[in-house]
């Protein structure tokens, strides 16, 4: 036995772990596939002496010992190195001798993730798969009076506007005078959410692009994909496919330089620009790409030096009022591409969205509001941010949406919902709860992650481990050897897939309930909950 | 599904056309109420084509407070034509006081108010007594306007209108607009039956409008005190027509392209591309959906009918020189204009629109398709 003296406070046995790693003697040929594969190193080789006592019948023979090596998998338990259950190891074992299982108590590990004073941080998202936007039923079906139309067989006209939208009187009034009209572009209500170039791998980055331009060239879906902050690849600032991409700026304005340089030799204008003042899964804190994953492709889009911490800052450091920090940054960026492109803010959903959107309202140049709910994904967070701050997002959108009926701007400024839609799956039943609570749009991420490159994070803590580059599937890794395993031309095809699917499911949602022409924007007599606060808060059917 | 029916014609007729009409398609409602609208007046009230009527259903407690009321704006009244009815009510249809069809007369200080302005104060004068009686059920109004009556009830047409004695009373007009309720989604009110109306625009719907909260949220937050009520949600497609009209100065082409606009894809190959998309994007929350068939009356007294987008809806419109009819079953145009040409019948698709104008001459179309008519 060892001494006791080895142990100190964060010694863990494997029991004291999220997952444990099972490993079978009897099927393992000792490939080390699996070792070679584990992206934190949570398990080796073991060499272990083994003894057998010999004892023959009779009293002839004295016993004996055996002393035999053999050699298997052991599990580590150094916190730092623990098992994040991704699953690559039984995906590499070519005989099903290893998987990792999920402890059956809570882990001890939590309590010694903080080594030298630093709390962890991660990527993923709440870890809590609870959602409000799963419970709500679409409850108004039409039956004999008004039929339900053909699914398959109607036409829908599901698209939805991005840009500032005039009051009918200003309309014709703008056009009668011949006065500037704000940009407005007609897009699919779903977009491919903000994730940077640089969270994301250039394979994961390089198929969505694809798959978004095979989306609206092939099928005619006008779907829309979000730079996130971190710049655009100069070959596609200067190709007809910007035109497909929502250019981002964050605090950190990295690749904005190359953006600006790019400019004068852009054939086509981006769909639109958002300025990102909070996203849901950090609410308050600005982006993180951390040293791992900054190599000399990232810091040259980005402009800055390799394998170093890019930590953004929680505001626009150059901003030190709504004003300046939206209403200027706003005309700024509008006036950057003459007034042709659609500029909105996003923000994280919070109690004070009806601040934001009221100033918004009167500020003639706001194209929209994106609001991020507090179960949005990130490529690195504090685990504290991601787990504890925030606001839900059915709420702050059903808010933002009756203040604008209140003031009667619900068509100008188009809300666009995001953060978690889809968290469990449901992404056609989120969405479409989300539009008809008041959203024109929504942005998806995570859900395009998992369903597109294969993400295996989900909400009760696995994996998660995209902040430090060594995702196991190659999505948010910066390491070629590990982002080689996901072919662009795949991720571009899961992305057609799942948008063409959506739109099914979408339009068997909207059939039932006899909408076609337009898309059901709040449109909440349709909906129900199976819990009186949460139908009164939402101001919508209380059923069971 | 309820069943609709207008007619306009060059002589006055009884509101007894619209209600036989009815009951020819009395297949398709259930008697669960009528609604009639009277406009262009003949008879005895043509005389006071130029004052206001009040319609409604009162009781003599509400006419008490009415009388008060209007007193006390100044409104005289100058002619009464109401209904008293003595007998039995018909199954199903509850014993009221008085029918009311009242003229009135302005008062001395509205001369020199400009139209519009004496319009939105007979129409808050409207939406007041409306509020007024709504508690306590005594005063039930349908509308305030010259030239126009509207006569509302719970029951089966035919034996409402036998029961009020509308065949022998001497009311007479050149346009009358007619509905024989199916009463479906919402519970039997007054104020669900159609036609709806609204400084002189009025229209009535079959079909079910599946986008009626956006378009009533939209509707009651222009700040417009007349865009209440929307106890049907057919109601939206008079509002519509009147803020079409009355608030963007924009004509019936319009008023299609706003509530069953053209889709993305389509704008591409219009001529009037440009326009019409921003007038689909400024409009986004006015768009109905249906199926829905919409019959409508102008202030200038053209009739028109619209279908939504999804034609699932019947409606034909057909007639001769001098009197046309719009029905939503062949076998009403039968009862009203038999001997028609039915070779000029038309039924509009999901792009026409359909209208009669004042004159009486023609059916005319307009097609999505074709260029809009431009306020420059």
């Amino acid at each position: 036995m060892e001494p006791v003296g080895n142990l100190h406070p964060s010694t863990l046995s494997t029991r004291d772990l999220p997952w444990r790693v099972l490993w079978k003697r009897e099927k393992c040929t000792l490939c080390g596939r699996c070792t070679a594969a584990c992206p934190v190193r949570a398990i080796g080789l073991g060499v272990h002496r083994k003894r057998t006592m010999e004892v023959s019948v009779g009293l002839a023979t004295k016993p004996s010992n055996l002393y035999q090596v053999y050699h298997g998998i052991d599990q580590v338990t150094d916190p730092a190195r623990a098992c994040i259950g991704c699953g690559l190891c039984t995906q590499v074992c070519p005989n099903g001798a290893i998987m990792a299982l999920r402890s059956d108590e809570a882990d001890k590990l939590r309590f010694h993730v903080n080594k030298g004073g630093e709390p962890r941080r991660r990527g993923g998202r709440r870890n809590d798969p609870g959602s409000v936007l799963d419970r709500i039923k679409f409850v108004r079906i039409s039956m004999l009076t008004d039929p339900a139309l053909d699914a398959g067989r109607h036409e829908f006209e599901v698209r939805t506007l991005l840009g500032r939208i005039l009051s009918p009187e200003e309309s014709l009034r703008a056009q009668r005078e011949n006065l500037w009209i704000p940009p407005v572009r007609e897009i699919y209500p779903l977009m491919v959410g903000g994730m940077s170039f640089g969270a994301l791998s250039p394979n994961m980055w390089e198929g969505l692009q694809m798959g978004v331009a095979y989306l609206n060239e092939e099928l005619g879906m006008p779907v829309r994909m979000c730079t996130g902050e971190g710049g655009c690849p100069p070959r596609l600032l200067r190709s007809r496919f910007l035109k497909y991409v929502i250019l981002q700026i964050a605090s950190g304005y990295f690749g904005w330089d190359e953006i600006i340089h790019a400019l004068p030799e852009m054939k086509e204008d981006p769909c639109a620009i958002e300025i990102k003042y909070g996203q849901g899964a950090k609410p308050g804190d600005g982006g993180l790409l951390m040293w791992y994953k900054v190599n000399k492709l990232i810091a040259a889009i980005r402009g800055v030096p390799t394998g170093v911490s890019l930590p953004s800052p929680p505001t626009h450091q150059t901003k030190y009022s709504i004003e300046e920090s939206v209403a200027k940054m706003i005309q700024s960026m509008c006036m950057a591409w003459g007034f042709r492109v659609p500029v909105y803010p996003k923000i994280s959903a919070t109690t004070t969205t009806l601040a934001v959107l009221n100033n918004l309202a009167r500020n003639p140049y706001a194209a929209g509001l994106a609001i991020d709910g507090e179960d949005g994904g990130t490529g690195a967070a504090y685990n504290v941010s991601m787990n504890h701050m925030g606001h839900p997002i059915a709420s702050n959108i059903r808010d933002a949406y009756l203040n604008l009926v209140k003031i009667g701007k619900q068509n100008e400024i188009p809300i666009l919902a995001g953060g978690g839609v889809g968290k469990n799956g449901n992404l056609a039943a989120n969405a479409a709860a989300l539009i008809m609570l008041g959203a024109s749009g929504i942005q998806a991420g995570k859900y395009i992650m998992q369903a597109c490159g294969g993400c295996v994070g989900s909400e009760a803590d696995r994996c998660n481990i995209c902040n430090i580059g060594l995702c196991p599937k190659g999505i948010t890794s910066q390491d070629p050897r590990i982002y080689r395993r996901l072919d662009p031309e795949d991720v571009a095809q899961r992305l057609v897939d799942v948008f063409v699917s959506f739109d099914a499911e979408l339009k068997k949602i909207l059939a039932p309930l006899g909408r076609s022409t337009s898309l059901p924007i709040g449109m909440a007599d349709a909906l129900g909950i199976d819990d009186r606060n949460a139908a009164e808060r939402l101001g919508i059917r209380y059923v069971v | 599904m309820c069943r609709l029916f207008a007619i306009t014609s060059e002589d006055a007729l009884s509101p007894m056309v619209a209600i036989r009409a009815l009951n020819a398609m009395k297949e398709g409602h259930d008697g669960s109420g009528v609604g009639l609208m009277l406009t262009d007046l003949g008879g005895e009230l043509e005389q006071f084509r130029d004052f206001p009527i009040l319609s409604g259903i009162f009781s003599q407690e509400g006419i008490k407070k009415l009388d008060r009321y209007m007193m006390e704006i100044g409104l005289l009244t100058k002619f009464k034509l109401s209904i008293r009815p003595s007998g039995k009510p018909p199954a199903g249809t509850p014993k009221r006081d008085a029918y009311l069809i009242r003229v009135y007369e302005y008062p001395y200080e509205w001369e020199g108010f400009s139209p519009a302005e004496i319009a939105d104060r007979l129409m808050n004068i409207r939406v007041e007594l409306r509020r007024l009686g709504e508690e306590d059920q005594s005063m039930v109004v349908f509308s305030f306007w010259p030239d126009t009556i509207m006569i509302k009830e719970v029951g089966d047409p035919m034996e409402v209108a036998q029961y009020l004695g509308l065949d022998n009373n001497g009311l007479r007009a050149r346009v009358l607009l007619a509905q024989g309720r199916q009463n479906t989604n919402y519970a039997i009110t007054l104020y669900a039956c159609h036609p709806f109306f609204i400084q002189g625009y009025a229209t009535m719907t079959n079909g079910e409008n599946t986008a009626f909260v956006p378009n009533r949220e939209y509707l009651m937050s222009r700040g417009f005190p007349g865009y209440m009520g929307y106890q049907s949600d057919s109601e939206v497609f008079a509002h519509i027509l009147h803020y079409t009209k009355n608030t963007l100065g924009l004509g019936l082409p319009e008023y299609k392209h706003i509530i069953t606009p053209l889709k993305d894809e389509e704008l591409l190959r219009h001529p009037d591309a440009s326009y019409l998309r921003n007038l689909k994007h400024a409009c986004r929350f006015l768009t109905v959906d249906g199926p829905n068939c919409v019959i409508g009356c102008l202030p200038d007294k053209t009739l028109f009918m619209v279908q939504d987008s999804k034609k699932l809806r019947p409606g034909v419109i057909g007639g001769k020189k001098g009197r046309y009819a719009f029905s939503s079953e062949m076998c009403g145009l039968d009862e009203a204009i038999p001997d028609r040409d039915r070779k000029l019948e038309y039924q509009p698709m999901k792009y026409d629109v359909a209208y009669v104008d004042a004159a009486r001459t023609e059916v005319q179309i307009w097609n999505q398709w074709e260029t809009c008519i431009r306020p420059h």
